[in-house]
């Protein structure tokens, strides 16, 4: 079973052999409502753990997304493009962001795994 | 502006109630207010459009003034604003500003004269809530010796807006549904006083209903009993009111904007552009003549990205012409929409522009406003 990982701006990552997919908590999508936009990264594009590389925008506000970790961007979750709302139907499922082909797995162990996560959560009221 | 922590923010009379629906609450203008319910923004703005919304907008100033005898309290309030007062019909309402020096808008608000066949000569306000402290003194201080202000803390105000707000209103209060559109008049019921206008900050039917504040959860209670009346939050209140192209005080008009440049001469009637007599009225006179360097326009982004308040507008060589004041996602159109101010050479509905959003230039083009063909009461 692979094994998810959550950070403190609420991305979650999952990790198979040497692509993590990378999406929102479903804490996250409820946090923001109603998703009408996501502007996703170039494939290709390289990032460093906590770089903004994507946005989401709720009828609101636009919110940054950051890499969970450093990596080099594989594929796009493209259906996004013209279903945003996807992302507040299955955050944690169908409605993934990016994958990333990892350059340093290590970076992962300073992650929250769900429990920690879940806990954080709670914390945060 | 700055919020209070949450301990010190102002509450209406249906807090709680908001608090029981299960609303995301939020700071705005120094008041604990819902952004939106468990619905969430979009459904409760398509709700909205379809059959009708209930909106707390108790955090707004509410305030009647009084004249001192003799005086002609219209005339009075015409030294302050562009708008015609004097024209009003008993009950009659009527959208305005009061204006600085400058011709710039110190608030935007609602006048009624009033209903009352004893007090034809009395004004009744509805002010900004961000705004009702500034507004109240500077009319006492300006009307000082002519007029008497009564503001209406102990008053909440609740907005049903959309095509079934009538049919739900006349149910409760057949009188108040039958007002004509942009009038007003008061209700006893049940020993209470209640004020209806037929208005509002949506494009759609619908009325503002004054309450006591110990009646407000009450009445909320019974409009949100009826089958087309779920509540809405601030969030649809803003989407919708962006839809129906109207401007919200401190994002798309300020102090250093004129009615002209935003847009609101339709509010400036006829005897008052050509007569004066109002704070700035030489340099808005002067607008109206040879116009103005800038204009409040929609803008519609070509693709999906919204573009939001800030975002600097570009014509197609890369020169900066404007800026939005009001951006985001219409749930009507399924797409992005705002409106800037651009030079006055790029307001033709069409012209194409360009919006620097996170460092990249997004293809645009002016539009005209509304968004959404308005659908007041006839």
């Amino acid at each position: 079973m692979q094994k998810k990982f959550y950070t403190e701006d609420h991305e979650w990552i999952s990790l198979d052999g040497e692509i993590a997919t990378v999406g929102i908590s479903n804490y996250a999508q409820e946090q923001l409502g109603d998703i009408v936009f996501v502007e996703l990264p170039q494939i290709g594009a390289g990032a460093q753990q906590g770089d903004e590389i994507a946005v989401v925008e709720s009828v609101k506000a636009a919110s940054e997304i950051y890499a969970p970790a450093s990596g080099e961007v594989t594929a796009v979750n493209t259906a996004l493009e013209s279903e945003p709302a996807r992302v507040n139907e299955a955050a944690e499922g169908d409605g993934w962001f990016f994958r990333l082909r990892l350059s340093d797995k290590t970076e992962l162990d300073r992650l929250m795994d769900a429990d920690a996560y879940q806990r954080y959560v709670e914390g945060l009221g | 502006m700055v919020e209070l922590p949450s301990a010190e923010l102002h509450k209406t009379p249906l807090h709680a109630l908001h608090l029981k629906l299960g609303a995301k609450m939020t700071a705005f203008a120094g008041y604990d207010m819902p952004v939106h319910y468990p619905a969430g923004i979009l459904k409760e703005h398509l709700h909205t459009r379809a059959h009708a919304g209930l909106f707390d907008v108790s955090h707004m100033g509410q305030a009647v003034l009084h004249p001192r005898p003799g005086v002609d309290i219209a005339a009075a309030f015409e030294s302050l604003t562009p708008g015609d007062i004097a024209g009003l019909s008993p009950g009659q309402m009527r959208y305005t500003q009061l204006l600085n020096e400058r011709g710039g808008i110190l608030d935007d608000l609602m006048v009624t004269r009033h209903w009352a066949k004893d007090k034809g000569n009395a004004l009744f306000l509805v002010v900004n809530a961000g705004r009702k402290m500034e507004d109240f003194t500077h009319i006492e201080k300006a009307l000082t010796g002519v007029a008497v202000l009564e503001p209406l803390p102990d008053r909440a105000l609740l907005a049903l807006q959309g095509p079934q707000a009538a049919n739900v209103l006349a149910r409760h209060i057949p009188q108040g549904a039958a007002l004509k559109f942009m009038h007003g008049g008061s209700f006893a019921i049940a020993s209470q006083e209640v004020i209806v206008h037929r208005c509002g900050y949506t494009g759609e039917d619908g009325f503002e209903i004054s309450l006591p504040a110990s009646a407000a959860q009450e009445w909320a209670v019974r409009l949100l009993a009826e089958p087309e009346v779920e509540p809405v939050g601030l969030g649809a209140r803003d989407s919708l009111r962006l839809e129906a192209g109207l401007c919200l005080y401190g994002h798309d008009i300020d102090e250093t904007t004129t009615p002209i440049e935003a847009n609101l001469l339709w509010s400036i009637g006829k005897r008052r552009r050509e007569a004066g007599g109002f704070p700035g009225a030489a340099i808005i006179q002067e607008q109206i003549r040879q116009g103005v360097s800038r204009l409040l326009v929609g803008v519609k982004p070509d693709g999906r990205a919204p573009a939001r308040e800030g975002t600097e507008i570009q014509d197609q060589t890369g020169k900066k012409i404007g800026q939005i004041t009001s951006g985001g996602f219409s749930p009507t159109l399924n797409a992005p929409i705002a409106m800037g101010y651009v030079s006055a050479a790029f307001a033709a509905p069409g012209t194409p522009l360009q919006l620097l959003v996170r460092g990249k230039l997004l293809p645009a083009h002016t539009v005209s406003l509304p968004f959404i063909p308005k659908r007041f009461h006839k």
